[in-house]
């Protein structure tokens, strides 16, 4: 293009995808975009463009994509139900920090305000669930705000952004800028921990006699680096790790100082230790209240450590000692230097004293269950996935529920970026159109949704996506019939009154993989499991996987909500009765 | 659990007048004042208005309450807000210098009309709008000065208040 030379809108959108290094787009047209669609089918696909089947989709996809590779998600959806649709899969990018952008097309600016056909108030409706948002009256401004865009949603704390553009701007002249001239006037979050606060988290971790490392989806999204610091810490320092669901990955399950995930359903090990350290090192997680149960029980003794990139998180739902304001993995290389260049050594004696009580808890054996010949345990089919599939190149995603928790206890992630699932916002329906994001971005690989009945079925439409762009995705269910999480819950807190949580007439999901264009398989006996996995994994197609599980399985441990660490209920315990202040809870 | 002294003290409620500068760009008011009512935050007067036109910034004057941890909150809250350039507590150890302006209708004839015009000159409250029957006065000063002239007007006929929400200031020679 000639310096000055005006374009129209809509070039101006995929030109500076295109700048920003945009592979692919996951979209949906409609009469609000139309003019980016031709620009897209005039451009001959240089961007790839994935055809959802509902905008919720989209968005998903667009965070699988993000969470698998860094980099951010694309969304591009029509104007009023288009957007509308999108909005849960915004939340659930703002909820868990994903980078996404999303362009909406409105209305055409003279009709703004008309209640026009197919009008909605985007930049209203996102606001309290988008990191930023834009409406774009003037195509002048186009170039710039893009860029903007993809600046905020990647930079500090990732979140999602909406970029809401007329019709009649996409169709209009205007001059196109380059990423590089654009700079923000007002945000400029910081990265660099300040030294003197990173002194003093050495200085009292090098005190420490019962630390422990609380990690977080921080440390993923700061990128690879932070993970391989936060395991050179670790080694160095020989204390004990811990991790959200979100952070799972960024230490290695193999490894002896792993304790396994920590929170409502985290392991024996990790909450009590939780519960009776002396220092916690909290690193890119926020003390969110699945990890803490009852805050005025939590962790009562402990000094704390706090890195965050979001100067909100410190304090807001548990006091820091030492708050380091940065990013995980600036911050991290950082305190390794200073933690090295002093010498610092914990006391061995303390350190051991430590692990020895971590080796009484972990002889709980918290996660064990009562395995059968007859019935698929849930526990044991993960166990199982893992088992046949930790020598791929294996990425999971899951829905949300039992399953979701399972795989998070019993799949043991060893590398970051390999684990997309729904933290924030527990969206059901996340985990199939999150793996097809995954897939686009990692063609060659194995991509699984560990999925329950009822979640994939509010997103199972995607399944036509798969077939139609040959993403050879896993849909792996763990089907018991019931909605098992909610059905958990009126066990243990509503006197057994299974209220609308199980699901009768369920599709033949073999059947209904077929209808795809999918293959369908089937297991029902623990004996057939092993070679029904064999089998979808050597399928190179969209394979929907019915494991008919034990139906009355619950997951523990469990933290009760209002709960403290250390008042977990086990398998074994049976039932406890819950306080009439945590009911009250989610 | 133990009694804790620092807990204890974070309970108490305090008022803090917070400063914002922020581009003057659409959307902006409604990103502050959506985050106030998501997160449940108290707004106990807002004012906004342009104060650089060429570097199109807008200062927004908060008077809101809440524990020490909140007030931190809040404040951090803010920051993280795209438009917003700079977040400054103006209620520190020295209270801010904070003026309303207020434009006040009183109804009414006889002796109840001296009394409110004798008022209002103790109050240094200007006369904008007279009529046979009613005066409008114009007052500026400090909130609860303000208040103390409403509720001395009321039983002298007052029937319309217009007041402006606080703009603040801090003392000494520092900006923004
Ligand atoms: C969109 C949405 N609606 C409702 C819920 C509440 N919810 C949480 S888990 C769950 C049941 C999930 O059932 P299923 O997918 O079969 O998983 P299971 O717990 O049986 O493994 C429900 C309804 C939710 N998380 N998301
Ligand atoms: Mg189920």
């Amino acid at each position: 293009m000639m310096n000055g030379e005006k374009i129209t809108g809509a070039e101006i959108v995929l030109k500076a995808l295109q700048d920003q290094g945009v592979e692919v787009i996951f979209g949906y047209p409609g009469g609000a975009v139309l003019p980016i669609y031709d620009e897209i089918f005039r451009q001959e696909n240089r961007i790839k463009h994935v055809l959802v089947r509902h905008e919720q989709g989209a968005a998903h996809a667009a965070e699988g994509y993000a969470r698998s590779t860094g980099k951010p998600g694309v969304v591009l959806v029509t104007s009023g139900p288009g957007a509308t649709n999108a909005v849960t899969g915004i939340t659930d990018a703002l909820m868990d920090s994903i980078p996404m952008v999303v362009l909406t097309g409105q209305v055409p600016t003279k009709l703004i305000g008309s209640d026009a056909f197919q009008e909605a108030d985007t930049v209203g409706i996102t606001r309290s669930c988008t990191k930023h948002n834009w409406l774009v009256k003037d195509v002048n401004d186009l170039a710039r705000v893009l860029h903007e865009a993809f600046y905020v949603a990647t930079k500090g704390r990732p979140g999602p952004v909406v970029v809401d553009i007329p019709k009649d701007v996409q169709f209009a002249l205007g001059n196109y800028v380059g990423p590089g001239n654009v700079a923000h006037r007002s945000y400029k979050p910081r990265v660099k921990g300040d030294l003197e606060r990173i002194r003093q988290a050495v200085d009292l971790i090098a005190t420490a006699r019962k630390p422990i490392f609380y990690t977080g989806g921080g440390v993923i999204n700061s990128g690879p680096a932070a993970s391989q610091l936060l395991r050179e810490f670790a080694r160095l320092t020989g204390f004990p790790v811990t991790s959200t669901l979100m952070g799972l990955g960024a230490f290695p399950a193999d490894d002896p100082q792993w304790l396994g995930m920590l929170g409502m359903h985290g392991t024996w090990e990790a909450n009590h230790a939780m519960h009776d350290c002396d220092v916690m090192i909290c690193i890119g997680a926020r003390f969110d209240d699945r990890v803490t149960g009852r805050l005025d029980a939590f962790s009562p003794h402990s000094k704390k450590i706090h890195i965050d990139i979001d100067p909100s998180s410190i304090n807001k739902n548990v006091r820091a000692d030492v708050a380091v304001i940065g990013d995980v993995a600036h911050v991290l290389e950082d305190m390794l230097r200073v933690w090295k260049s002093k010498a610092a050594r914990p006391d061995k004696e303390a350190l051991a004293a430590w692990w020895e009580q971590i080796r009484t808890w972990r002889g709980r054996d918290c996660l064990a269950y009562k395995n059968s010949e007859e019935l698929i345990k849930p526990q044991y089919a993960i166990e199982r996935l893992y088992a046949l599939t930790k020598d791929l190149d294996t990425y999971i995603t899951t829905e949300v529920g039992q399953h979701q928790m399972w795989a998070a206890q019993f799949y043991r992630f060893q590398s970051p970026n390999r684990w997309m699932t729904s933290g924030g916002l527990g969206t059901m329906g996340y985990g199939l159109p999150a793996a097809l994001g995954v897939q686009m971005a990692h063609p060659g690989s194995l991509v699984i949704d560990i999925a329950g009945e009822a979640s994939v079925l509010m997103t199972m439409q995607e399944l036509s996506t798969a077939v139609q762009y040959d993403l050879p995705i896993k849909i792996f269910i763990l089907n018991n019939e019931y909605m098992g999480m909610v059905r958990q819950w009126q066990e243990l807190l509503h006197g057994g009154r299974y209220s609308h949580s199980y699901t009768a007439s369920l599709p033949d999901f073999v059947k209904l993989a077929e209808a795809y264009g999918a293959v369908g398989l089937r297991a029902s006996k623990p004996a057939e499991l092993d070679d029904a996995i064999r089998e979808m994994i050597g399928v190179k197609r969209p394979v929907l996987f019915d494991c008919r599980i034990d139906k009355t399985e619950n997951c523990f441990p469990m933290i009760p909500s209002g709960e403290a660490h250390n008042n977990m209920i086990l398998a074994d315990l049976g039932a406890q009765t819950v306080s009439a202040a945590g009911k009250t809870l989610v | 659990m133990s009694y804790d002294p620092v807990i204890q003290q974070a309970e108490i409620i305090r008022t803090h007048t917070i400063a914002v500068l922020v581009d003057n760009e659409a959307g902006v008011l409604a990103r502050v004042i959506g985050l106030f009512s998501a997160r449940g935050y108290n707004i106990e007067s807002l004012t906004v208005a342009e104060v650089d036109a060429r570097e199109h910034t807008s200062r927004i004057t908060i008077v809101t309450s809440g524990t020490a941890q909140v007030i931190e909150q809040i404040k951090a809250q803010l920051d993280r807000l795209v438009p917003v350039h700079r977040v400054v507590d103006l209620t520190t150890e020295t209270e801010p210098l904070e003026r309303e302006m207020a434009l006040i209708k009183v109804k009414g004839g006889g002796e109840k009309r001296v009394e409110a015009l004798r008022i209002a000159e103790a109050f240094r409250a200007r006369v904008v709008d007279t009529t046979l029957n009613s005066f409008v006065f114009e007052l500026t000063g400090s909130p609860s000065k303000i208040n103390t002239y409403i509720e001395l007007m009321r039983p002298l006929g007052l029937i319309d208040v217009s007041r402006t929400g606080i703009a603040a200031i801090s003392r000494g020679p520092e900006a923004l």
